[in-house]
């Protein structure tokens, strides 16, 4: 039906296609076949495996055991952390990085200032990981750089109530470092589709850089602010190189669960909550990135 | 120019000379102490406080080459990765999305639906699933480092798919074609004379944005347990801490330099259109 249709309108705009040869037709179709089995391979089947693994035992007969698992206090206290340190970073990283972008407004996009932050951020916010976690080791680690300043020049022991850079709270300061950069990537050209002539008519009408920003400015980009918010939760949400590198022994963020299921074979009959586990990844995924495509196409609204 | 900023200053679109410099100067001196912690932990002798030269000395000496070994075999590795990836990128995905622009305009949605879905579904999820699928390529293909980059290819999907197509959407590729076609050329000449050389600048932005996240790519490898610069990097942290903090910065230092080259191409494509 839609290949019928999408010949017909495209035998309308080519005037050198020659339209209704099916072998030809064919033949254009099967210039997709490579990608789309590439697709089906790695894409589709593996995904289609992590999502229902879960509902097998190892004999492969039907359970539903894996999924009442990630009802279990330990595994609900992963989910609950995973939640609260996504949260965290993903506003503390959007405030910032918004800041950043505001205080980029008015620079030449093609200039040096531009492309530098440009590139630091798209290094930062896709190369973090393992570097990361050594970047953090070598600066609040026991013997890091800031550690030791502080507590030789301002007496302060940072680690005065243990060392808490290998649990969960350590991972606040690394996923924020990698979220700023995620901001100012994705919310700059909101914030760049902000048209002169709004400022110009709010001052006409006498407006005030307090009306400009609170009135025109912040309703036209909230739906990008809060798009931007939803992917920086699901980055920290999924991210697990940092996570893993710092974080050795135990599980205590979800990915690290998954990653304990994995690996482990001592825990009988429970290598398909692997499976599980990343069924429930998955649904809070759909449901952030549903939020965020819903978000993205009301900003699309202010760029035309 | 100058005006127009001053006005924007005025009415209060844009911050101010000094707000600029002290919110750039502040987030950017926090963001550059973890870097610079990572240099100075280089030059640690120990855990006291005397600096040393050795542990950069260390990696050109010649005895180097066998402590090491094991990391510059996983280097190789990555760079193996980086490249087949960026085949598959180049072989797989770029003639479907100019099939697509050009013959299938309708099914442009569903190819770019496609091409995002890797952002939905993480690493940690998707490795969850390629375990099974990569015990059936190992006995069909072999063990070797290369079969990974299947797995990378769909991982830089989403990156690759919006550097082609920001060039597609500049580049009017129909008429072009019509044109080129009207003039007699096949389509091999049309592709390889006058599409290719359009896209240009979106193929190297694609084939950059893969080789970086292919360099920093640790879930996968590590859970398939193969062995690439992140997972060895992360080995190696534990005997020699200060090796892999010295290559954790190379690595940082040319992801960086080729993103930057990304950002240069793209600037000179704005100002040659605009002028």
């Amino acid at each position: 039906m839609q290949a019928r249709g999408g010949v017909g309108s495209e035998s309308r705009r080519h005037h050198t296609a020659r339209p209704g040869r099916a072998s030809t037709r064919l033949l254009r179709f099967a210039g997709l076949t490579p990608f789309a089995i590439y697709v089906l391979l790695f894409l589709a089947i593996p995904t289609g495996i992590a999502l229902t693994t879960g509902f097998f035992t190892d004999d492969g007969e039907v359970t539903l055991d894996n999924l009442a698992g990630i009802l279990e206090p330990t595994i609900l206290g992963t989910f609950f952390s995973s939640f609260w340190i996504s949260a965290v970073t993903a506003i503390v990283g959007a405030v910032v990085g918004a800041l950043v972008c505001y205080a980029m407004l008015g620079t030449r996009a093609e200039g040096g200032l531009r492309s530098v932050v440009d590139s630091a951020s798209s290094v930062l916010a896709q190369f973090g990981g393992v570097m990361l976690a050594f970047a953090f080791i070598a600066t609040i680690g026991v013997q890091g750089v800031v550690t030791v300043a502080l507590r030789d020049i301002v007496g302060v022991d940072i680690f005065e109530n243990g060392v808490w850079l290998y649990q969960v709270p350590g991972l606040l300061l690394p996923y924020i470092y990698f979220q700023v950069p995620l901001m100012i990537i994705t919310f700059m050209p909101a914030l760049e589709g902000l048209k002169s002539q709004w400022a110009e008519a709010n001052a006409t009408l006498g407006g005030t850089r307090f009306t400009y920003w609170t009135r025109i400015a912040a309703p036209v980009l909230a739906p990008s602010f809060f798009g931007s918010l939803l992917l920086l939760f699901a980055n920290a949400f999924s991210s697990y190189a940092t996570a893993a590198a710092l974080i050795s022994q135990g599980a205590q963020i979800v990915p690290l669960q998954i990653r304990g299921a994995l690996v482990s074979e001592t825990v009988l009959g429970r290598e398909n909550m692997a499976g599980a586990l990343a069924l429930g990844m998955i649904v809070v995924m759909v449901i952030v990135m549903w939020g965020y495509s819903v978000l993205q196409s009301r900003t699309a609204r202010w760029q035309r | 120019m100058n005006a127009n900023t001053r006005a924007a200053v005025r009415i209060g679109t844009e911050p101010g000379r000094v707000a600029r410099g002290v919110i750039l100067g502040v987030v950017g001196a926090i963001f550059l102490i973890p870097i610079l912690a990572m240099v100075e932990f280089t030059f640690r002798a120990g855990l006291g406080g005397e600096y040393t030269l050795d542990h950069w000395a260390g990696l050109f000496a010649p005895e180097s080459a066998r402590t090491y070994r094991g990391l510059f075999t996983a280097i190789g590795n990555s760079f193996v990765l980086a490249a087949v990836t960026v085949a598959i990128v180049l072989v797989l995905l770029l003639p479907t999305m100019i099939l697509v622009q050009l013959q299938f305009p309708r099914l442009k949605r569903v190819l770019e639906f496609i091409c995002i879905i890797p952002i939905t579904v993480p690493a940690i999820v998707l490795v969850v699933g390629l375990a099974p699928v990569y015990s059936v390529v190992v006995n069909l293909l072999g063990g070797a480092v290369w079969t990974l980059a299947f797995a990378y290819g769909i991982t830089v999907l989403p990156y690759a798919y919006r550097a082609i197509q920001a060039n597609l959407d500049a580049v009017d590729v129909v008429t072009l074609s019509e044109a080129a076609r009207s003039l007699g050329a096949n389509w091999l000449s049309v592709l390889w004379r006058v599409l290719l050389p359009n896209l240009r600048r979106g193929i190297l932005a694609a084939s950059f944005i893969s080789v970086a996240v292919v360099l920093g790519e640790f879930t996968i490898a590590s859970l398939l347990n193969r062995t690439n610069l992140q997972t060895a990097l992360l080995q190696v942290s534990q005997s020699d801490p200060w090796v892999a903090v010295i290559f954790a910065l190379l690595a940082l230092l040319l992801a960086f330099v080729l993103l930057l080259s990304i950002g240069r191409l793209g600037a000179t494509n704005r100002n040659r259109s605009a002028s």
